[in-house]
């Protein structure tokens, strides 16, 4: 793979700039005519507080961060503490290098700032490592590069100065990007550290193998995560309201939608806990604007009440769900799948929602609409999953896919003219849960219109929404309330099934996932079609440890389970495309899975 | 043209549209103060020529939440504890509805004392009603944050070993703008302090004692009571908030003697009310947002106007 990609991995203290210097790293290769891919590492206090950032370009559409990278730009931590040896956290300086040696590819190249780190703070191993894995070690002083011109903060622009003079990037992107983004001065200083550090390097002598691919864009690209889509799908879906209450990785919808509701004529609420901000979406949305709120494991537990009184009353809702690493607090800023379960059936009774899982960018986009219009077409809370991997990581997309009209159609929902038309109990009262309705949903009236006035209740109730615990409309209301289930099957069936399924269609070998992981599966899978023979099995990869999805694909369709083996990965990494090349391997040689990340189990019967 | 023609209607309204006639006779015990929440309320709309479709009445779970199935309107029988958000909402949504909530003291004081901190500090422009019976009543007279210390239930055999709360100082202290207690013995100065109340703008908080003849047989009928603005001995500026905080701790103590003091604690009057002040700060629309979906001509803002930042 090494030869047609560039694989760069940014790293240094938390607060040194990282995100910023790789997005416009990543805009650079984008604008070049790449695909691009990234891959963000979180800053957790435990490790020392350092992040990396890996941006993977390739003249191809890149679906996965890659095995391993190849390129590292070491700025160090400029916010390392306890520099003694036996401190808790070690020694944070070296970090930045030290602990990204290990998924460094053979013949990569590794730039470290002299200016912070000298030869004896470098592991003792280090000149070693390197020769065995014929690594190609610049020691630059970035540092003192960036205070010649101007101050020490612009050491990322020096790095990135650098990292274009070994691999022959044109430096007009770089430029281009830092005039949009900064005042003049402050332009001209940068400019200079870019091109001083390039200048230096590009003397240096070159024996390394890593290049840029080439690659050509027929249409413009725009940059974004699946926070940024899943904002716009609301957004574009006529959504006017949000409450919430921060938590990561859900935080960054929340503050996408806070940053951008008001201009868009809606409004958004930080309130005093999950269980309010759920309750809000409801009453904003039983007030007749499109509403949603959402949370990451903890806080989603707490909606579990407000979510059901949504199935009960039929008030239409979208939850968005940012998974981590549970259980409790578990692992806040690690990706995992776990919440399955928890998001398809918490709170009491029948589970009556939609959940979707989108996994990637463009299906975040149009997930997230598709979620406001069953929520809003059949009065049903849909929930759209996703994790820290989706939200962390950024991609390219044609910008004429955003190109679409907004949908701010309210669903089934009755104007005055149509509610006077619609059925009532004698007294006036709207029907406004009726026994019998075509699809299953009965439409509804909003607070203040003439004629629509009703009860919405959490109990089970008549028509007119009163509470009644008469046998004949319990059954009548529970089945309606079901039968959204089967008609939003079919809606699905017929229009779009958001499923997505790539390969030959009569191919013996399976690979099953959902959400996040699916890119790494897609790529993983064009490596694995040279391995194909004729044997029924499929392995289902997904990140948690109890097998969730497989168990639901299992419980719905009631058989295949001695078709299904698991690759499950929880140690709070998304998986990486050669894991499950391994994994798949096992399925069908039965080789024994010997990677300590993840863990391989094999069919059982139903 | 406004989707919501109910509101602000010049109908002649009658006391009995707010009977609904689906359920017009009210299930609770015989002698329960809630049916005098019920009265009082019906009066104070009636007064006030309100439609029964223009308002949004949002209750808990209790005996008491049971008031929006005895009260013909728009109405949404929550989850326990949660009728202040759900109202707070559907108020930001659309500012011209008139929005009641109402619940019990384990209700709002209790499981949902979050919402109620929270909601009277944002200062929303609704009216909340506390049935405060001193008891769990639904669940059969468990002891609640208001019942006084030493009262005994099934689940406090040995008798409550807690303080009950100020829920007049708290609300006080929350940010509440219009505080007052009333009781359910006392129908005319209920009715007075409910119109009160809903024509306050920003967060109106009422104590409303309701007796519960079943479970809190401490005999607690609040007779006799005595209303402090009809009363020298009570002589205090309720504008004043040094005064009121005096006044409603006053209050608070002397029930747990056996002393029913009633009346308007508080009232701030000028300060913006929550919706108003987003307003001011643009962060919400001067006209409602629920009507924008009604409205053939309101100009959608699309995403793709966004995408610069991501070239
Ligand atoms: C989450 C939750 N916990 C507990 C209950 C059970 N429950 C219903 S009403 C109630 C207390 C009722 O007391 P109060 O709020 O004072 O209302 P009252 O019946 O006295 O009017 C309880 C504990 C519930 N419905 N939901
Ligand atoms: S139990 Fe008490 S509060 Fe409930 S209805 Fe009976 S008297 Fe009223
Ligand atoms: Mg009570």
């Amino acid at each position: 793979m090494t030869e047609n990609e560039l694989i760069w991995r940014i790293a240094g203290g938390s607060g040194d700039g990282i995100d910023s210097t790789s997005q416009n790293f990543t805009k650079a290769l984008m604008r070049a005519g790449l695909h691009v891919f990234t891959h963000r590492h979180y800053p957790s206090r435990i490790r020392g507080g350092h992040t990396y950032v890996e941006v993977r370009a390739r003249g191809e559409p890149v679906q996965s961060r890659g095995d391993g990278y190849n390129f590292l730009l070491s700025l160090g931590d400029s916010f390392a503490r306890n520099p003694q040896d036996d401190a808790y956290y070690g020694t944070e300086e070296v970090k930045p290098l030290t602990e990204n040696l290990e998924d460094l590819n053979e013949g990569g190249i590794v730039v470290y700032d002299s200016g912070l780190l000298d030869e004896e703070d470098l592991p003792e191993d280090f000149d070693e490592r390197a020769e065995a894995n014929d690594w190609h070690v610049y020691p630059l002083d970035l540092r003192s590069i960036a205070k010649e011109h101007g101050r020490e903060v612009m050491r990322n622009t020096a790095g990135v100065g650098a990292t274009a003079a070994l691999l022959d990037i044109d430096l007009r992107y770089f430029k281009e990007l830092m005039a949009e983004s900064m005042p003049e001065d402050v332009y001209e200083t940068n400019v200079d550290v870019l091109e001083d550090a390039h200048g230096r390097v590009a003397e240096m002598d070159h024996d390394h193998d890593v290049s840029v691919p080439t690659g050509d864009h027929e249409t413009e690209q725009v940059l974004l995560s699946a926070s940024n889509a899943i904002t716009y799908g609301a957004l574009d879906e006529g959504c006017r309201f949000i409450a919430g209450y921060p938590m990561t990785p859900w935080t960054e919808v929340f503050t996408l939608m806070s940053q951008h509701l008001p201009e868009f004529g809606g409004v958004a609420e930080q309130v005093e806990d999950e269980i309010a901000a759920a309750s809000l979406a409801l009453g904003a949305s039983h007030a007749g604007v499109k509403s949603m709120s959402g949370s990451s494991g903890g806080g989603f537990a707490l909606m579990s009440e407000p979510l059901g009184l949504a199935e009960i009353t039929e008030t239409p809702v979208v939850l968005v769900e940012a998974a981590r690493a549970g259980p409790s607090t578990g692992m806040p800023t690690k990706p995992e799948q776990g919440d399955l379960e928890h998001v398809l059936y918490t709170s009491q009774g029948d589970s009556n929602r939609v959940v979707f899982a989108p996994g990637n960018v463009a299906e975040a986009y149009e997930q997230t609409r598709k979620a406001f219009e069953l929520a809003y077409d059949y009065h049903i809370p849909a929930i759209v999953m996703y994790d820290q991997k989706l939200s962390g990581e950024l991609r390219n997309v044609d910008t004429d896919f955003f190109d679409r009209e907004p949908n701010p159609d309210p669903g089934a929902t009755l104007t005055e003219d149509e509610l006077s038309e619609a059925a009532h109990h004698a007294s006036g009262k709207f029907q406004r849960y009726q026994h019998d309705t075509p699809a299953g949903a009965s439409p509804r009236s909003i607070p203040g219109q003439r004629g629509g006035r009703f009860l919405a209740s959490g109990n089970e109730h008549t028509p007119e929404g009163h509470i009644s615990e008469d046998p004949d409309n319990r059954v009548a209301q529970m089945n309606r309330r079901m039968e959204k289930l089967d008609s939003i099957e079919q809606d699905l069936a017929e229009n779009a099934s958001h499923q997505s399924r790539r390969g030959d269609e009569d191919a013996t070998y399976g690979i099953m996932t959902f959400g996040s992981q699916q890119g790494t599966v897609e790529e993983a899978a064009e490596e694995i079609e040279a391995f194909l023979e004729s044997v029924d099995e499929c392995l289902v990869v997904e990140m948690n440890a109890s097998a969730q999805f497989k168990g639901l694909v299992q419980r719905e369709l009631g058989r295949f389970g001695p078709r299904m083996s698991s690759l499950l990965k929880y140690n709070g990494n998304p998986f990486e495309p050669a894991e499950i090349v391994e994994g798949f391997e096992a399925t069908i040689n039965g080789t024994e899975f010997e990677r300590p990340t993840a863990r391989f189990q094999p069919a059982a019967g139903d | 043209m406004s989707a919501f023609n109910a509101i602000d209607t010049d109908r002649e309204i009658e006391q009995e549209e707010f009977t609904p006639e689906i359920e017009p006779q009210a299930t609770w015990c015989p002698g329960c103060g809630d049916f005098g929440v019920l009265k009082a309320l019906k009066g104070a709309a009636t007064e006030l020529g309100l439609d029964p479709e223009e308002i949004l009445l949002v209750t808990g779970i209790g005996c008491s939440g049971k008031l929006s199935s005895y009260f013909e309107s728009y109405g949404f029988h929550s989850i326990h504890g949660r009728s202040l958000p759900v109202a707070r909402a559907a108020k930001l949504a659309n500012p011209e509805l008139t929005v009641l909530a109402a619940g019990g003291d384990g209700d709002g004081y209790g499981i949902g004392g979050n919402h109620f901190m929270h909601t009277a500090r944002e200062n929303h422009d609704m009216t909340y009603i506390v049935f405060n019976n001193e008891i769990f009543g639904l669940t059969k007279g468990q002891t609640s944050p208001t019942s006084p210390k030493g009262h005994k239930s099934k689940t406090q055999p040995q008798g409550s070993a807690k303080d009950p709360l100020r829920p007049l100082s708290m609300s006080l202290s929350a940010g509440a703008s219009y505080v007052a207690r009333t009781a359910a013995v006392n129908p005319n100065q209920a009715k007075e302090i409910l119109v009160e109340a809903i024509q306050h703008d920003g967060f109106s908080h009422v104590d409303f004692l309701t007796q519960c003849p079943t479970w809190n047989k401490d005999a607690k009928q609040y007779v006799p009571y005595i209303d402090i603005q009809q009363n020298d001995e009570y002589d205090f500026d309720v504008t004043e908030r040094r005064e009121a905080a005096e006044a409603m701790y006053e209050t608070e103590s002397a029930l747990w003697e056996g002393k029913v003091l009633t009346g308007r604690y508080y009232q701030e009057d000028g300060r913006r009310t929550y919706h108003e002040e987003k307003m001011q700060q643009d962060s919400m629309p001067e006209s409602p947002i629920a009507e924008q979906y009604f409205d053939d001509d309101h100009e959608w803002k699309r995403s793709y106007d966004l995408l610069d930042a991501h070239r």
